[in-house]
Order: structure tokens, then sequence, then C-alpha cells
């Protein structure tokens, strides 16, 4: 045993390296001033204060509300469709479990040009349209375009731990429930969803903590004056050049994901029961 | 038991090119303890699986009172199912396990109160209302399932194998519990096992089945005693089986040689049959005194007898006796007719 702890190194090596220095200054930069290079700083909580203003406060919530609706539509599909995919045979399950995740394997970015040559006012659902006789309509730049293309990225992550809580429901529950006179919808109900809920917390948890953070489908769908707090970040980090203000705001992000995940491990039944 | 309340007729049940029942007619009455006994495979469970409604039979009929279910959906059925690995819902305590088909039927809240309790009582879990059910022993966690079941009050209860997973102990006080339980709430119980001397002693009926076929029914003494063929006596209980006998005429059975006084009659002259012979109603005499001889094969010390086998000129037999012989000996094998069982060959 002990000569495999050894083994662990190299881990955690990489881990203090990438991940945990990085944070820590993120954390010294958001409570400093005084530029980029950390020669000549001062501890300060303007940054935070600076989030404070409407304008930043405006990105935050219009950030939250998006998310929200994201991972509404992203749950009401994705439930649906691990639901219809356990109905299925063993292997016809896997095969359709593969077609879900196959978009994953191809970059965001591209996926997203595609969603803009089809949303774009010459783009193919306008083309149809108009061959149907009505008028053309605007897709492109709008929060419709940005929830399409955030809903269509994101679904394989709830899809999955659905499915995965779905298929190891043991089918003799089901029978139990039928035995003690609960109809199909009853026992979807009582039982199938109650068992279903560690897949559809996690689900909600990684499409939440995904749509708050996205910053290229906001941007690409959403257009240079679409503003959520993924692309706040990318501004201020990138174009504005104020690393503590960006450092700010990603700890602000942070805390709030945490509270979100605090709060739905809660509703997960396997995890709230420690008492 | 007068009325019948469930009848089999011809059942059958193909799952794709196998078929697992040909033919199933059985009739089961109201306040019955009726066990299907089989080893696995035989079409027990899907017979059980059958009356619950979770298969629908490929064809035949199932009359509950006289009315064709076989349509009729699991739930709208009058009975309920204790399951093999107890199916009780994790995210529920005690007490809303067994609530819940009342919950169900919309029942007032004080009535599933006292069923609840009064249920709890019955099986002997009264103030484990709130426990956790993925926290009991195995016992426990089968006792919730049958008070879920029967809270319900149906009219026939299904167990599938229910005591499959206890210890041999646990085993024999369910048993009686069990017992008991019937005949306190004076319901048909429909008993899955493979287990043959759990059916012995339970069942007021016993029906042994292979291969999707019903062998035998009976009473536990029947079916022990006057096994109809080769399957039965070689399932329920330890036998020696004699596959080449002939019965001469009524009364007369021939075999190894000697004709021997039997208690069977029915059968065609000089027709083949088999002949079963139970171990324990085998006696060791001297060799002088008997027709069969052979000399011990060997001696197993088994409590509370010796299980002896003795070599015969045509066959080994098997003996189980309280006395003891030394290997080697030889020695002369007696029974008297009533002793010797004669079957239909197979």
């Amino acid at each position: 045993m002990k000569h495999y702890v050894k083994l662990v190194r190299p881990y955690l090596i990489w881990s203090v390296l990438m991940i945990v220095i990085p944070l820590i200054l993120i954390v010294i930069y958001s409570v400093t001033t005084g530029g980029n290079t950390l020669v000549n700083i001062q501890f300060t909580l303007s940054n935070f204060k600076k989030f404070a203003e409407p304008i930043y406060l405006q990105v935050f919530m219009k950030s939250l509300q998006i998310g929200v609706i994201t991972v509404l539509f992203c749950f009401l599909f994705g439930y649906i469709l691990a639901y219809k995919i356990c109905k299925f045979s063993e292997r016809a399950q896997s095969f359709m479990i593969l077609l879900v995740t196959i978009p994953m394997w191809i970059n965001t970015l591209l996926r997203t040009y595609a969603w803009m040559s089809i949303l774009s006012d010459n783009g193919i659902v306008n083309t149809i349209l108009t061959k149907l006789g009505l008028d053309p309509m605007t897709f492109m730049y709008t929060d419709f375009a940005v929830i399409v293309g955030m809903v269509s990225d994101f679904l394989p992550f709830m899809v999955i731990p659905i499915y995965t809580s779905l298929s190891k429901i043991d089918h003799s529950l089901i029978e139990a429930a039928h035995d003690l006179g609960a109809n199909n919808v009853q026992t979807f109900f009582k039982v199938t969803f109650k068992l279903s809920l560690p897949g559809v917390v996690n689900g909600i948890m990684m499409t939440f903590l995904l749509s708050v953070s996205t910053f290229v489908i906001p941007k690409l769908l959403g257009g240079g004056q679409y503003m959520l707090i993924g692309n706040l970040i990318e501004t201020q980090f990138i174009s504005v050049g104020n690393w503590n203000f960006g450092s700010a705001i990603s700890m602000i992000l942070a805390v709030v994901i945490l509270i979100a995940i605090t709060i739905m491990r809660r509703m997960d039944p396997d995890d709230a029961e420690e008492d | 038991m007068h009325n019948k309340i469930i009848e089999l007729k011809h059942l059958t049940k193909n799952f794709g090119e196998q078929q697992v029942l040909k033919g199933i007619d059985l009739n089961i009455y109201e306040n019955e303890f009726l066990t299907l006994l089989g080893p696995s495979g035989c079409g027990k469970t899907t017979t059980l699986r059958i009356i619950a409604g979770f298969e629908e039979p490929s064809g035949g009929e199932v009359l509950f009172n006289g009315v064709d279910i076989s349509k009729v959906p699991a739930y709208k059925r009058e009975v309920n199912t204790v399951f093999q690995k107890y199916a009780l819902f994790p995210f529920l305590n005690v007490y809303d396990n067994v609530a819940f088909g009342l919950k169900i039927k919309k029942k007032s809240k004080s009535f599933i109160d006292e069923k609840v309790k009064k249920t709890l009582k019955l099986v002997g879990l009264e103030g484990f209302d709130k426990r956790n059910v993925t926290l009991l022993s195995g016992g426990q966690q089968q006792r919730v399932a049958i008070a879920r079941a029967l809270v319900n009050e149906p009219k026939v209860l299904l167990l599938d194998e229910p005591l499959g997973a206890l210890d041999a102990k646990l085993r024999k006080e369910m048993q009686s519990e069990l017992k008991k339980i019937q005949k306190e709430v004076g319901i048909t119980f429909i008993f899955v096992t493979h287990d043959q001397e759990e059916a012995l002693s339970m069942s007021d009926t016993v029906v042994v089945m292979n291969e999707g076929i019903i062998q035998q029914i009976g009473s536990p003494v029947d079916i022990y005693n006057e096994p109809e063929n080769r399957f039965v006596a070689g399932f329920i209980g330890e036998s020696n089986i004699i596959p080449d006998a002939v019965m001469k005429r009524d009364l007369l059975v021939s075999f190894d040689g000697f004709d021997f006084d039997c208690v069977d009659k029915g059968f065609k002259e000089n027709e083949e049959v088999e002949v079963v012979l139970r171990p324990e109603d085998i006696d060791i005499v001297d060799v002088e005194n008997s027709k069969i001889k052979g000399k011990v094969k060997s001696i197993i010390f088994k409590g509370v007898h010796y299980e002896i086998v003795v070599e015969t000129q045509y066959r080994d037999y098997l003996i189980h006796t309280t006395d003891y012989f030394e290997t080697g000996l030889h020695v002369g094998l007696s029974f008297g007719p009533e002793d010797i069982h004669v079957m239909y060959k197979m």
C-alpha cells in the first residue's frame, strides 16, 4: 500500500501548480489594486464595491435569469429524453446515449457557429419561413438565440446524470407501486421521479454552473453588445486589462455557484439524510 | 376452503422462442395456503406474476371470482405481492411504506393511521413507524413488505420466494409466523418456493411444477407419500427410485428379481412402472431374513440419523437409520407393502 501513495505525487504537484496557485492569485488580485504585475500592491475592497454599481448588477441578474431559463429547458427536455431512452433495449440505450454525447466531441465554437448560420437573417430557418410565405424573423442577437445555443450545448450534461439515475432503478419498485394500486402517472410521481432525484440534482448543478459562466455562446449568438457575467469577466481580463476587477467578479460568481450547489445538495435525498 | 377464488385455465406463456408455461390448470380456493414448488425455471414465478398482473399470459384464462382478469392491469387487481427482495421504497420510512397503498386509494388520515398501526402490530413491528427501511435487518424488511401488502386487505396475497434471502434460523421463524398470519387474516396465500421442506411444513396444498407443467397437486402428506412420478419423488425429499419395476398385477410389483406385495392398484397387467422407496422406510436386517441382500458401502453421521449406502446386485440403496452398521458388513434390506410407492413411468 505504502508504495502506491507515492504515485499520487505528480498529481499533487500538478494540482498545486495549475489549480491552487492560480486560485490564490485570483483571491489576491480581487482584494488589491495596483496593476496586473503584483509589484506594488495595496489592499482594497473597492473591486467588490464597484460590482454593486447598477450596470454590473444588471449583468449579474441577467446572467442568473438566462441561467435559470436554460436549466429549466434543459431539465424539461433532458428528463423526457432520458426517460424515453430508458424504455428501449439495453443495446439501443447505449447507442442513444452515444448519440446524445456525440455533439460534445465537437468544439463549442463550431457548434455555436452552426447555430449562427441556422438562425441568422438569411439562415436556414428564415429561408424556410419565406418559402412557406411567412415573414422572416430576427433570431440573432436575442435572448432566444442565446438560450437555444445554451440549451443545445448543455443538454447532455442534464441527460446523462438523469439517465444514470433512471436506469439504476430496481424495476420491482415500479411493480410494487402498481401492485399497491398506483396507476402509471401516480407511479411516476410517487416512485420513479423520487428515485431519479439524485440525477436531477446533479444535472441541474452542472447545467447551471455551465450556463452562468459561459462567454462564447452569448458573445457569438448575443452579439457584441450582449453582456453576461462570463463576458464581463472576459472583457475585464482581455480588453480592459483590469485583472483586479475581473478577479473580484470571478470570486463573486464562485460564491454564488457554491451557494446554489449547497441548496441543491439539500434537496438530494441521498446527501441530505445525515442526521 | 369451499369457494374457488382463482382459476387458471390452460395458461401458457412464451418468452420469445421459449415456452415457460405449457398449459397450467389450477383451482385456488378461499383461505387456502397454496405453494407453487419447483426448481428454478419451472414457471412458478411466472405463474405468480401472471396472477399479480405483471405479465400477460400468451394463452389461457385467469379467472378471479369467475371473471377473466388476464387483461386487467396490476393496479386494479384485488391481490397484493410480497416481493423476493422486498422492494421497499427506500425514500419512505416504515410507516409511509405500509401506508402507500391506502394513500393511493385516498383513504382518510385516521383510517390509514389505524390500519397501519394494526398491521404493524400483526407483523410484530410495533413502534417501528419512523425507522428508515434501508437500515432494517432482512427479517424486519420482510415484515414491512408483508405489512405493506396486507394493509390493503387483498383477497389473495402472493409471496415470491419471500424467505430466500434470510438465514436458516430466521427462515424457520418466519415460516411459522407466516402460517400464523395467514390463519389470523383468513385470506388465500399463494407462496412460491424451491425449498421442499418449506413447502411441506407451511402449505394446505402443494403444487409441484417442472418445465412449465404441473407435476402433482395435493396435500403435503400426499405429495410426500404418494408421489405421482419420478420427478416429484426425486424433488420432494431423498428417495430410492427403481426405474425398472414391473407391475405383475394389482397389489404385486416385481423388481430386483423378486415379487413384493404392495398397496397400489389400477395399473395394467405387466405394466412397466417406477417404484419409490423413502430412505427412512427401509430397515437393515439380517441377511437370512430378506430378499434383497447387499453390503454396506458407506456410512455418514448426520446428527439425528446415519445415512447409509448399501450396495446390492442391482443398485445402491440409500437408508436413514439411527443404528450403526460397519462398512463392508453384509446386510439384508426389508420394507413393508405400504412403504412401496408405485408410480407411472415418465
